[in-house]
């Protein structure tokens, strides 16, 4: 990790407008502000991941920093240019450093395209000037570094499984020579046997390119395999961030803790024997978030301060944004 | 006897790729109070597994075999003989609960609906006994909400609806088909041990499909493991997860990234799931086994006791597998 990192977000905010049923024309729009104030850095080679519940504005996160959906803040690429600022047509330079990885690895390919033509895309994007042969060959280099076979080029994503689906969404990332992948949800569809397969090659892959993922998931025990830190996000904010290990071993927030002694574990005497940290009522909405700390409305160690002032992290590498951080009590 | 006794069930559709078979030959008995898990990836045919018992397969399905409930053949019987058994004695949640409720009648007219209909109760008394099988789901304030439509709940809330609506009549089977997939962990986690104190309160034997073994490991007595519409092992819980023995259940246990466990590279299972529309012969695991010969691509070996209440369906013998 030397000079400036990767990629330096700051202040971000995500805001939709809108408009309910009922609503005058005249009513202003509501705003829902799927992502608030989040700030990290991103080192080269990192693997940073993010988790949370459905609707925390995980995956909003991640589109907000290649503007696919319009944000506030700062998104400071290699210390020099800021995305957000960047014009669509400025944008579109960055695009071949930052790939995505979609969710649905079928609905994300186009059916009427072939594998080839799909991972060959990209290319023909970023780098028009190479000739038919060079990209036709930079495109068998990548399917055969994912793990399928070259002469399934003319095939269409319907013949393939779920699975070898998501090896071709990984092969068309890849195929401009990114820095940093976002993989949204990319093995949440996937069955167990399948997924490993996928996080597996995924990991091998960062290893051997030494690229910089943002791995985002809802399951936390996906995360833990695969990334060197992990930011947890509730309603739009970030709750603690922190080393893969130090998260996982000795969470602070309470919401972690509480996500944390959620996950199943598939081992009969565990998983009967383990505490479940209670999350009392439902999931604020968005429209109207707590005042204060988003997440004291369901916290056992709510205070009159919690709804008076949002809790700001310390610096270091452990953040936690709690008023009243510490191990979970039983 | 036993309260569900399900005997060489096979399950397959007639489709435009050719005719698939979801499920076969699968045996399964289940008593009263017990509970049982049926573990198994997408295609495993552990969903057409229940909706068959349940005579719920959709119009290109066939079932063959026999599921007898109390001593009594309910497979493929006429609506006339199932629809007084359903809701009355086996009742089921299924996985999506907004696609499942009415998003048009409120949540009081669906539930006191099921008792009106299957108990003949009035509209009056069927009201009350909904508000308090809703109590005993935990809704907060379900007076308040009784009256209010699905769209209204949060999803979890929903799930709860749909298994207070599944109890109503009191059940003597509940099957539950993916009841949290659909659900966030912390939510989940309020749901499996929802229904872990009502199978306590009820004492209902219940059947749990689930594609997640952490879920079956926390709430099951006795385990069985589908893959292809095939059983390939079935033992109670903690056997299953501390000694398995068949090499899918093995692999499977293996591949499980866990919260518990270091991180660091996974064992996946190498290949995919089988097509389901190529006729099988022998093992359906057999193209992704390490173990796997040419007797395996043959034949598949018959599910066997090998142990008290443990069985398993594989060719090569323990020690082989050691």
């Amino acid at each position: 990790m030397t000079g400036a990192p990767l990629l330096s977000v700051r202040d971000l905010h995500v805001a939709f407008s809108l408009r309910r049923e009922g609503d005058w024309p005249w009513t202003a729009p509501r705003k829902l502000h799927a992502v608030n104030g989040v700030s990290f850095d991103l080192a080269e080679g990192e693997v940073l991941g993010i988790v949370g519940e459905s609707g925390c504005g995980k995956s909003t996160l991640a589109r907000a920093l290649i503007q696919m959906v319009p944000a506030t803040g700062q998104a400071i690429w290699q210390g020099k240019t800021d995305l957000l600022s960047l014009s669509r047509r400025e944008m579109l330079k960055y695009r071949a450093d930052i790939q995505m990885v979609f969710q649905d690895p079928l609905a994300s390919l186009n059916p009427r395209m072939t594998v080839g033509e799909i991972i060959a895309e990209p290319l023909r994007t970023h780098h028009p000037e190479l000739g038919g042969d060079e990209v036709k060959l930079r495109v068998k280099e990548l399917m055969d570094r994912v793990g399928l076979l070259p002469n399934q080029i003319n095939r269409y994503p319907h013949e393939f499984s779920g699975g070898q689906c998501q090896r071709i969404g990984i092969a068309r990332a890849l195929v401009v020579g990114p820095k940093l992948v976002i993989c949204d949800e990319p093995v949440s569809a996937l069955d167990v046997s399948i997924q490993a397969q996928v996080i597996n090659l995924l990991m091998e892959l960062q290893r051997d390119l030494g690229l910089t993922l943002i791995f985002i998931a809802h399951d936390l025990s996906v995360v833990k395999h695969i990334s060197n830190r992990v930011m947890v996000l509730y309603l739009g904010r970030m709750m603690e961030m922190a080393p893969g290990r130090d998260l996982y071993a000795a969470p602070q927030h309470p919401y972690t803790q509480a996500l944390l002694s959620a996950v199943p574990i598939p081992d009969p005497v565990r998983e009967r024997a383990k505490v479940v940290i209670p999350l009392s009522g439902d999931l604020p909405s968005p429209l109207a978030p707590p005042s204060g700390c988003v997440f004291r409305t369901r916290c056992a160690r709510a205070k009159a301060i919690c709804a008076e002032t949002a809790p700001q992290p310390a610096a270091g590498d452990h953040l936690v944004a709690c008023h009243f951080p510490g191990p979970a009590v039983a | 006897m036993a309260l569900l006794d399900v005997k060489d069930l096979g399950v397959s559709f007639t489709t435009n790729d050719g005719t698939v078979n979801a499920v076969n030959g699968v045996n399964l008995t289940l008593d009263r109070g017990e509970t049982l898990g049926i573990v198994g990836e997408s295609g495993s045919g552990k969903s057409q597994l229940a909706f068959a018992i349940m005579g719920l397969l959709a119009q290109n399905g066939t079932a063959r075999g026999s599921v007898k409930f109390d001593g009594r053949e309910i497979l493929n019987a006429p609506a006339a003989v199932l629809n007084p058994i359903r809701a009355n004695h086996i009742a089921m949640v299924f996985q999506d609960p907004m696609t499942s409720l009415n998003p048009y009648m409120r949540v009081s007219e669906q539930m006191a609906e099921v008792l009106v209909h299957h108990k003949g109760m009035s509209k009056s008394d069927a009201l009350a006994e909904s508000l308090r099988m809703l109590d005993a789901v935990k809704i907060p304030d379900a007076k308040g909400r009784i009256r209010l439509y699905p769209h209204e709940f949060s999803g979890g809330m929903r799930q709860r609806v749909m298994i207070a609506m599944s109890l109503l009549c009191r059940p003597d089977i509940l099957i539950a088909d993916e009841p949290t997939t659909a659900l966030d962990v912390t939510v989940q986690a309020q749901i499996m041990q929802l229904l872990v104190e009502l199978q306590r309160e009820f004492g209902m034997a219940t059947i749990l499909i689930t594609h997640d073994l952490g879920v079956i490991a926390g709430f099951c007595e006795r385990v069985m493991v589908l893959y292809g519409g095939r059983v390939m092992e079935a033992a109670p819980v903690h056997p299953l997860f501390a000694d398995p023995t068949h090499p899918y259940t093995r692999g499977l246990l293996r591949a499980i990234p866990r919260v518990d466990h270091e991180g660091g590279e996974l064992d996946s299972i190498p290949g995919s799931p089988p097509n389901m529309t190529r006729a099988q012969q022998g093992c359906p695991f057999a193209p992704r086994c390490d173990y796997a010969g040419d007797d395996c691509v043959q034949a598949l070996a018959p599910l066997t006791e090998f142990a008290p209440g443990r069985w398993r369906a594989c060719n090569r013998s323990l020690e082989e597998l050691a």
